[in-house]
């Protein structure tokens, strides 16, 4: 079953896979190349929403997709800012990605730079129309996305090249465009072919020293890839304009329209090629989701479970041990679980793995530590009793010990899974889906109802894995230990709280 | 039966037990008995090697109990607590038989011996189903001892078993381990702190302070030639406190 799972994430060599970046546009566009890769008669799957360009880069070079569009800006400025190219150089960037096994496209037409942008009333109110004004506004409160924030050509730059003054919020791209809507922000980074800007909200500032490099946007692809595959993806060379790029984010992003029909519609206004929209019904999603977030959970679960009783006997057998394996359990918690993921990248690739290795990193410590608290919480008596009798340790474990801890244990399977199945959300980040898949869509879209197509199960399956457990104690708990007659029972609750 | 060789033990800097010789013959009913935390408990649990004596060496039925022996010297033993020691996840009949299924006896054998024990300790048969929180202190003392006689142990060590029971049910169940303890004929060491339970039971008294011995034999000759102004005093106090009983 195991090895099965794995496999299916392994993925065979002949599919054709696809990724796409955590926002519409780069939805759309692997979405099109999906959709005309597969007109050729390839097997081709597009992996969604895999998170940020770290996570697609990463698993472009370790082979865990084949393609996916990016930006030249990006390229030269993040992925190989260690060889100081220049944006606009293609010859030394080819040359360079060609280093890593990397191919790139000729250029899709369109730019998509960054750029800052307020709210067009109150760009206008304040007669903002340049970056560099911003620097007599100090009273501004800015909203940027994490990765405007992190990166090199981003924030930190931008900040001194303008001589800006301010502490900007970091959120997520299209929460900031909420936040600017909503009033709490007034500026925001946004992309110059960004949906809002199409309706008229917003109004672009324009980049008067010249600090963001452009944006053109391409295709990576592994050196390996079919050719016929790369010949599909070559034909997108300069076809799409920024108008029609615009177009379809608006298409998707406020019209709420499946990103599938935008992309089929986008391939036949530039291409003049007819390609199917391959989009799953809504029960489908749900039940495709539900799979993935179970197995993750399952199987996260199953693992932890198996090293974590044997980690807790051993931390209440060894107290100096004990206190060792407490501390690295614990030390794991506090890895935030998007860290801990990224990290695991290089190490696992992106998909299942990943997720369930670091699921099975988290749920340890809630099991360990009740393992070993049922353990060392049995009255001295009992111990003595049952080393009375002449029982071996093992039979004393198995026989006596165990089952005077189970509660305990069970306890802290439960606390494990109500978390796992929470965490379990970020997985959808490195393309193992699940019911983040549908959350993260949603925030993407604004889209409500996909939200809750995503949140609405989570809780749901939280529910029904609390419901499951409480199940398990009525069978497992021997029936002395109960509550309701286990008056004597000598065994300390003990809270299962991370 | 039973010997101890210069056995001591101590805890840190505080010494449970000074080093101590003990014969305990076969058949007899010895009572170790003394002020709290005079080393009566380790001195019993020293002899099947619950705690590890410092210096000294345990002979059981000729054997030095060591890592090697420990186990089957256990099983020739029961052992029984103050509160009895029952596994709260086991009903009454599983704690009893907990031993007997480890070795392998078959289910007719199990129950025989179940049935045969409850009579001898007078235990309602149809209490045996109940887990220990659902029975009576009382009760839950008979089922301690046939969790100590289901092997059919050579001897009975007996950490103050009456210690927590009402007056009444201590009276009779002083009676029936009289009785049982007859009818086996096995030898028997119990703690306890009281003179006139002592007396009840023992053929010997082995009077301890700060972990020594003090004086060893029957109570009456405790009172006819006391070994020194202690047990005097211990005696007195004990009758003061305890007069008139048995
Ligand atoms: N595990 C232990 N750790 C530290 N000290 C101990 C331990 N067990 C016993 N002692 C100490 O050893 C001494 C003898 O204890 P022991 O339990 O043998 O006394 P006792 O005669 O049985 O007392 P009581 O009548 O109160 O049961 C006491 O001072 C006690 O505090
Ligand atoms: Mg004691």
């Amino acid at each position: 079953m195991l090895v099965l799972v794995l496999c299916a994430a392994c993925g065979d060599g002949a599919r054709v896979r696809i990724g796409s970046k955590k926002f519409t546009e780069s939805v759309i566009l692997a979405e099109a190349g999906t959709a005309l890769v597969r007109e050729a008669g390839l097997e081709v799957e597009h992996r969604r929403e895999l998170g940020g360009t770290t996570i697609l880069w990463n698993a472009l070079v370790a082979g865990d997709i084949d393609a996916y569009p990016e930006y030249t800006g990006t390229i030269a400025a993040e992925l190989l800012a260690d060889a100081h190219l220049d944006a606009d150089d293609d010859v030394a960037m080819r040359k360079a990605l060609a280093d890593r096994g990397i191919v790139m496209s000729s250029p899709l037409g369109f730019s998509d730079t960054y750029a800052l942008g307020m709210r067009e009333d109150e760009a206008a109110r304040l007669g903002i129309t340049r970056i560099s004004q911003l620097r007599a506004h100090p009273e501004l409160a800015y909203a940027l996305s994490h990765e405007f924030l992190e990166r090199k050509e981003g924030w930190p730059t931008l900040r001194e090249r303008y001589g800006l003054d301010a502490t900007p919020a970091g959120m997520d791209h299209e929460l900031a465009y909420r936040g600017l809507v909503a009033g709490s922000a007034q500026v925001t980074d946004l992309y110059s072919t960004d949906a809002e800007i199409a309706v008229g909200h917003l109004r672009v500032l324009v980049d008067d020293l010249h600090h963001f490099p452009d944006y053109r946007a391409v295709w990576l692809w592994r050196a390996d890839l079919a050719p016929a595959a790369a010949a599909q993806l070559e034909r997108f060379a300069g076809r799409i304009s920024v108008a029609e790029m615009i177009r379809a984010n608006a298409r998707a992003r406020i019209d709420g329209e499946p990103e599938a029909a935008v992309a089929a519609d986008l391939v036949a206004r530039v291409l003049g090629v007819r390609v199917a929209a391959v989009s799953a019904s809504r029960a489908d999603r749900i039940l495709t989701h539900t799979g993935e977030h179970l197995g993750m959970v399952a199987i996260s679960m199953l693992l932890a479970t198996l090293v974590a009783i044997p980690l807790g006997i051993l931390a209440a057998r060894r107290r100096r041990t004990g206190a060792v394996i407490l501390a690295l359990v614990g030390v794991i918690q506090t890895v935030p679980s998007l860290a801990l993921l990224v990290f695991m990248i290089p190490l696992l690739g992106i998909g299942w793995v990943p997720a369930v290795v670091a699921l099975f990193l988290y749920s340890l410590l809630p099991i360990v530590r009740n393992t070993a608290q049922g353990l060392t919480g049995i009255a001295p008596s009992l111990r003595e009793s049952a080393e009375a009798l002449g029982l071996t340790a093992w039979a004393r474990l198995w026989r006596i010990e165990l089952p005077l801890a189970t509660p305990a244990i069970i306890a802290g399977m439960k606390t494990a899974a109500v978390i796992n199945v929470g965490t379990a959300t970020l997985g959808a980040l490195i393309g193992a889906g699940g019911y983040g898949q549908s959350i993260m869509a949603g925030i993407r879209l604004s889209d409500r109802a996909t939200i809750l197509e995503g949140a609405v199960p989570a809780a749901v399956l939280a529910l029904a894995v609390q419901g499951v457990f409480s199940l398990a104690e009525r069978w497992l708990v021997p029936r002395g230990l109960r509550p309701a007659r286990g008056a004597r029972a000598r065994v300390p609750a003990v809270d299962g709280a991370a | 039966m039973i010997e101890l060789r210069g056995v001591a033990r101590r805890y840190g800097e505080e010494v449970a037990l000074e080093p101590t010789d003990l014969a305990i013959a076969r058949g007899q009913t010895t009572v170790l008995i003394g002020p709290s935390g005079c080393g009566k408990s380790t001195l019993l649990r020293t002899i099947i090697g619950l705690v590890a004596p410092d210096t000294g060496e345990v002979i059981f039925d000729g054997v030095r109990v060591d890592a090697a022996s420990v186990r089957a010297v256990r099983r020739r033993t029961g052992y029984v607590i103050q509160d009895g020691g029952l596994f709260p996840h086991l009903s009454a009949a599983d704690n009893v038989a907990l031993m007997a299924r480890h070795l392998g006896w078959d289910a007719p054998r199990r129950q025989a011996r179940l049935d045969e024990l409850a009579a001898l300790v007078r235990l309602p048969r149809e209490l045996l189903g109940r887990p220990p929180g659902a029975l009576s202190g009382g009760q839950r003392q008979r089922v301690s001892l046939m969790r100590a006689l289901m092997l059919d142990p050579e001897a009975l060590l007996l950490d103050e078993p009456l210690g927590a029971l009402d007056p009444m049910v201590r009276i009779e169940l002083q009676d029936d381990l009289r009785a049982i303890f007859a009818t086996l004929g096995k030898t028997v060491v119990m703690v306890t702190h009281d003179l006139a339970e002592a007396a009840f039971f023992a053929d010997r008294v082995v009077l301890m302070r700060a972990g020594a011995i003090v004086q060893a034999g029957a109570v009456a000759d405790l009172e006819r030639a006391p070994a020194d102004e202690f047990v005097t005093r211990f005696l007195r106090a004990q009758r003061r406190g305890f007069g008139g009983a048995a």
